[in-house]
């Protein structure tokens, strides 16, 4: 048995094959760090977007019964408007800002993963479980969110569903490390002063001293600083975020979003803005949505039916509002539409809980959605008709589409023909 | 205390554990009642697999190689190169034009750009990189 221990197969099972000068406990803290502060922000927006679905109301939950992982879901309000855009634009850009330095904490604690032996004790065993889970719950939290803002999607599970339990298997095994770690971690950072090793070229670059496995017994030379090694993982997070932050923040930084999925310019046009899904994708044709269109309102004392010309007879209201996706972009328009509490009280509904909307779509997860009377009350909730001094087009939901404030973009239902108030309390 | 000898930490890690475990558990049961745990499952190991075992040691393969040559520009390969690297890793549904049409028939737009811009970043990052290499070899030759 000692024998074993003692005589660890070659390659990357013995120690002295791992040769980095800069690779150690101070370096692998620091970027430990930063992942201390960043992963607990796209966690929280992760959740934060859960709650923003309004999962408790109709059909909107989408994952399946989330047994006792929905404890923290609030009303989710509308104000301030761009609510979910922020959220949910950190929860995407920052998350694929920390991608670089995810991967290079991965690559400073790699030595960990050949340990010889491979398991002292129970308690060790439990611990390299507990990382392997770390590790690969990681990545499939990092890949599959990052396919879905590329709408790409090359596995038979529901995205919606493995990702938002996924995050939990995740948070798990974080929080776990971080408790274990966290001593170790202060303890490490206190070897160096961060600002005296940035001051340090290659030529000053020692390896770190300690018993730690990530310290090389036999290190190369140097042929990176430390300073250079957290420059360029801080350059390559800092660039992700400039290539991808304009699809959310807009205005100049749109310009050079240059590998954002939604970071594009369409025109100058009052239409011209990005489209989530449009309508040929969705089945949605120019019959459907000609002067035969109506609008029903359920719900109230009496039927209403309108069509969208008495619809522009209503009183018309025009607000500046974001529409924000899911997939981490937003774009704020001026449209012009009916409150959606004049159309309650048109059709004489009193009092109610939720508002079910329905739209043309016959297809596709979002052809229907639920919202809080909280939701429907706030005066810039609209049933939009016209954007930007135009009328709606096709792919952004002609005849007429939800806008409310703070609500995630699939929520903002295009195509609307039905509308029914509902009681659910008694 | 000859349980803890045997188990090989203390009772607050054991429960830490068996807590975090437990949960992550939970959480898989939910994950595996939407459908398909077997291709759950084989996207969580093939991660862990493709990171640890293909990516790694390809990459640091590749470094070595880098640093075979021995020289003084070294960084100045490597840095653009870990760079494009990264940035393909992040974006490669859509610079390969992935997906299925899915993205062209919900965003009217087509994904033809992004190889383009892709390979422009890639083109400006190393050009960059070789006129500071430039710079720093001009200042450094005797005059």
């Amino acid at each position: 048995m000692k024998l074993f221990a003692q005589n660890p197969p070659p390659g990357p099972f013995r120690r002295e094959t791992w040769r980095s000068p800069v690779r150690g406990p101070w370096l692998t803290s620091v970027l430990g760090a930063a992942l201390l502060v960043g992963i607990p922000v796209v966690f929280a927006t992760g959740l934060l977007s859960y709650v923003a679905y309004e999962p408790a109301l109709g059909s909107n939950n989408l994952i399946g019964d989330p047994g006792l992982l929905d404890f923290y879901v609030f009303s989710w309000p509308t104000s301030p408007s761009w609510l979910y855009a922020l959220t949910q634009g950190l929860h995407v850009t920052i998350g694929i800002a920390l991608v670089p330095i995810v991967l290079v904490k991965l690559w400073s604690a790699m030595p960990k993963l050949f340990e010889w032996p491979p398991l002292r004790s129970p308690a060790h065993a439990l611990e390299r479980a507990s990382l392997a889970l770390l590790v690969s719950s990681t990545l499939f939290q990092f890949a599959t969110g990052i396919f879905n803002a590329q709408l790409y999607y090359p596995w038979k599970f529901s995205f919606l569903s493995a990702h938002f339990y996924g995050g939990w298997v995740f948070i798990a095994a974080f929080v776990l490390h971080a408790v274990l770690r966290v001593p170790t971690m202060r303890r490490s950072l206190r070897e160096r002063r961060l600002l005296d090793e940035l001051r340090r070229g290659l030529d000053e670059t020692t390896p770190e001293r300690g018993q730690s496995a990530l310290i090389a017994p036999a290190p190369s030379a140097p042929t990176i600083s430390r300073r250079g090694v957290l420059a360029v993982t801080g350059g390559a997070s800092l660039g992700l975020l400039a290539l991808t932050a304009g699809q959310s923040v807009g205005g100049p930084l749109r310009e050079i979003a240059l590998l954002a999925p939604h970071g594009r310019d369409l025109g100058d046009g009052p239409n011209d803005f990005q489209v989530n899904k449009t309508a040929s994708s969705l089945g949605i044709t120019a019959t459907q949505t000609g002067a035969d269109w109506r609008l029903r309102v359920a719900g109230g004392t009496r039927r209403v039916e309108l069509s969208r010309t008495q619809l522009l007879a209503m009183a018309q209201q025009t607000y500046e509002l974001p529409i924000a996706c899911v997939e981490g972009w937003s774009t704020t328009q001026t449209w012009t539409g009916v409150r959606l509490r004049d159309l309650a009280a048109l059709a004489g509904v009193e009092s109610f809980d939720e508002l079910l909307v329905e739209s043309l779509q016959e297809a596709g997860s979002f052809r229907r959605a639920t919202l809080s009377a909280g939701q429907v009350g706030d005066r810039r909730s609209l049933l939009a008709l016209r954007v930007n001094g135009a009328d709606l087009s096709p792919d952004h939901g002609f005849p007429a589409r939800i806008v409310v404030p703070a609500l995630p973009g699939v929520h903002c239902t295009k195509w609307v023909n039905r509308l029914e108030f509902r009681a659910t309390r008694a | 205390m000859r349980l803890g000898r045997a188990y090989g930490a203390g009772p607050l890690h054991l429960l830490s554990h068996v807590a975090a475990l437990a949960l992550a558990a939970y959480a898989f049961t939910r994950i595996f009642a939407g459908g398909q745990p077997w291709n759950v499952v084989l996207w969580f190991v093939g991660a862990v697999v493709l990171h640890d075992l293909v990516a790694f040691p390809l990459y640091t393969g590749l470094n070595r190689l880098a640093l075979g040559r021995r020289m003084r520009s070294v960084n100045h390969v490597r840095v653009p190169a870990l760079l494009s690297g990264l940035s393909f890793i992040v974006f490669f549904p859509l610079i390969l034009g992935l997906g299925d049409g899915r993205y062209e028939a919900s965003t009217t737009l087509s994904q033809d750009v992004y190889l383009g811009r892709w390979l422009l970043l890639c083109g400006a990052m190393f050009a960059v990189s070789g006129l500071l290499y430039a710079v720093r070899a001009r200042r450094l030759r005797p005059s």
